[in-house]
């Protein structure tokens, strides 16, 4: 469904006074398959909307070549737009407009009868619970009814592939796990493809079959969101104790459990990753007494996205997200 | 307003073989199977799927959208109409004494023409704030993502905007025929029609800074800067005769002050003067020029 080799885009900025060419997307290479939900996953700035805009034909890579949906992005855009849904941040529709008018405007720009068009609107906004919101004003419509507005206009045409660019960000957790459902039933009921960003780890877990890591404008990993946690090296074992001399004397019985790594201490609290907790903590727990050790807190991890994302890029998505 | 129009398509349709050979050279075999598949521009598809509904028809489509979203918020085309209107009542009545001075008898003959330009220009100045609006709320992005062209995006709005001059301009003339004015009507409605293509031309433009600017704090002081000495220069409300040798000379490089005397002079009937064929003139090659501008913008950033 889509091919992407070597795509690069760079943007000329500056920096104080001189011209400074930034890397957006710096070489990614992407395959996915007719019928799959993928997700690239990354941080504001990685690189996911830049590549998301080139796929859909707004933006021109510098170097690069794709094929989407079976057109070549380069010789057949228009093509690949027919064959394609977009759904972008901003969103779709006029504040102004009514919803069920700008549905039915956007389908007749595919060359789909305005006959045509009414009836598959209607029958979207059923299936995407918008029903009874034809002739209401989008600027009058709850957050989460307007983005699921989006995906309907995204729809309208049944494109094979539809790219969803950060869909819930901004929506109150119920209108999100809403979203999930209606973005889930996209290829059960529509059969499309589904390639969606977002720098939720637990939105990509939940959704995707595949997910993309993006850092930096390069993939740096692409799997299964189970192998990609089974690649990060175990659960992580967390010990808070009183203070930080204890602190010291815990992490040293840590480090000595079998097949320990990535150990690190901060303050009262001490950490380290091993092949199986479950297994390793009673004889740790004695050891811990023995010594006198006593814990205020104790803490098993399986390891989540945000610790493949760590491990991959050595930043914590949290982390970027606060910076 | 059929004169936009045709041009339009023919320019369109001239870009159209060569984007066609580019598809067909390109370097991916699928993309020239694909582009011979799916040929040409006004194939119907009989199964009911997406086809192609032709240049005119995505112009059309975009147009009715746009005439729809300003019917139902008619403020703007209220607020557009009553400047003109104002300086009709108002300033109007204080040109009459003056009409022999200004070398003719009907002060509302030299008036009128200056006003429908001033609605022509900034009527038309001011459309692109509004696609500022729509391009936040996305609308601009979704609509390139559709396979339509680029360029109906844009005639599809500059075509309202010409509409509603269209509209006040009719109202403007009428009430100034109230007023008294005097003049040929088959005139009028040439004057009438040149504004339309300076509008024609000033929306693209305006339409074509929005986008590249993005931002109505840029965008106001380019209008401003621009608008004024077109005002000024161009004897929207006083000819140019009546000023110096160096006002006229500097006035003279205005296509608009060229265009404002050929509506003057079909308003009175002269069809067949110089000052009719420059203005024709001019206000066919400013519409152009807007267009071609505008198209440029709109198409920039394709993949």
């Amino acid at each position: 469904m889509i091919r992407a080799r070597g795509l690069v885009r760079t943007f000329e900025t500056r920096r104080g006074r001189e011209k400074v060419s930034v890397r957006a997307v710096d070489g990614v290479d992407l395959d996915v398959d007719a019928g799959e939900i993928v997700g690239f996953l990354g941080p504001n700035g990685a690189g996911k909307t830049t590549t998301l805009r080139i796929l859909t034909t707004l933006l021109k890579p510098t170097a690069g070549t794709a094929t989407v949906a079976g057109h070549d992005l380069a010789g057949d855009p228009v093509g690949v737009r027919r064959s394609i849904g977009y759904v972008s941040q901003s969103g779709l529709v006029s504040s102004e407009a009514r919803a069920g008018e700008e549905v039915v405007d956007h389908a007749l720009l595919y060359g789909i009868s305005r006959e045509r068009a009414v009836r598959r609107g209607r029958e979207l906004f059923e299936q995407l619970d918008l029903d009874g919101m034809w002739e209401r004003q989008a600027k009058k419509m709850s957050g989460g009814q307007r983005r699921r507005l989006d995906i309907a206009m995204g729809l309208v045409h049944d494109p094979q592939l539809v790219f969803l660019d950060e869909p819930t960000t901004g929506l109150d957790p119920q209108a999100r796990a809403n979203l999930w459902t209606h973005i889930g039933s996209l290829r059960d009921t529509h059969g499309s493809t589904v390639f969606l960003t977002t720098h939720y780890l637990d939105e990509a877990d939940a959704l995707c079959d595949r997910i993309f890591v993006i850092d930096h404008g390069v993939i740096v990993a692409s799997d299964t969101p189970d192998n990609l946690k089974r690649s990060v090296r175990g659960d992580l074992i967390e010990l808070t104790v009183q203070d930080e001399q204890q602190a010291e004397a815990a992490a040293r019985r840590l480090a000595g459990l079998d097949g320990a790594s990535e150990g690190s201490t901060s303050g009262v609290t001490t950490s380290i990753r091993v092949p199986q907790a479950g297994s390793a903590l009673p004889g740790l727990l004695r050891s811990l007494d023995a010594d006198g050790i006593a814990l205020a807190g104790v803490e098993v991890r399986r390891p989540t996205l945000d610790d493949v994302f760590l491990t991959m890029t050595g930043r914590s998505l949290r982390d970027d997200e606060a910076a | 307003m059929s004169t936009p129009e045709t041009e339009f398509r023919a320019g369109d349709d001239a870009t159209a073989p060569a984007a066609a050979t580019t598809a067909g050279t390109g370097t991916a075999p699928m993309a020239s199977v694909t582009t011979a598949g799916g040929g040409g521009r006004r194939v119907r598809d009989t199964d009911g799927g997406t086809a192609r509904v032709g240049f005119l028809g995505e112009t059309l489509i975009v147009f009715r959208r746009q005439l729809r979203l300003a019917l139902r918020n008619p403020a703007w085309v209220l607020i557009g109409l009553a400047q003109p209107i104002l300086y009709l009542a108002l300033f109007g009545p204080l040109l009459k004494p003056l009409a022999p001075a200004l070398g003719t008898t009907n002060a509302y003959t030299l008036f009128v023409p200056g006003l429908l330009l001033q609605l022509g220009l900034f009527g038309a100045f001011f459309a692109g704030f509004g696609l500022l609006g729509e391009w936040r709320d996305g609308v601009i992005e979704a609509e390139r993502v559709t396979p339509a062209s680029r360029v109906a995006l844009l005639l599809g709005r500059v075509l309202r905007d010409v509409l509603q001059l269209f509209v006040q301009g009719v109202l403007l003339i009428v009430l100034a025929l109230a007023f008294g004015l005097d003049g040929s009507p088959g005139g009028m409605l040439l004057g009438l029609l040149m504004v339309m293509l300076v509008g024609t031309s000033c929306a693209a433009f305006s339409y074509a800074l929005a986008l590249t600017t993005k931002s109505e704090d840029a965008m106001a002081p380019i209008l401003n800067i621009v608008s004024m000495p077109v005002l000024l220069l161009s004897g929207i409300l006083l000819p140019m005769t009546l000023g110096p040798t160096w006002l006229r000379v500097i006035s003279d490089v205005l296509p608009t002050k060229h265009v404002v005397d050929g509506v003057r002079a079909v308003f009175v009937g002269n069809f067949d003067s110089s000052q009719t064929v420059w203005g024709l003139f001019w206000a066919v090659l400013l519409a152009v020029a807007g267009v071609v501008l505008g198209a440029r913008v709109f198409r920039r950033q394709n993949a």
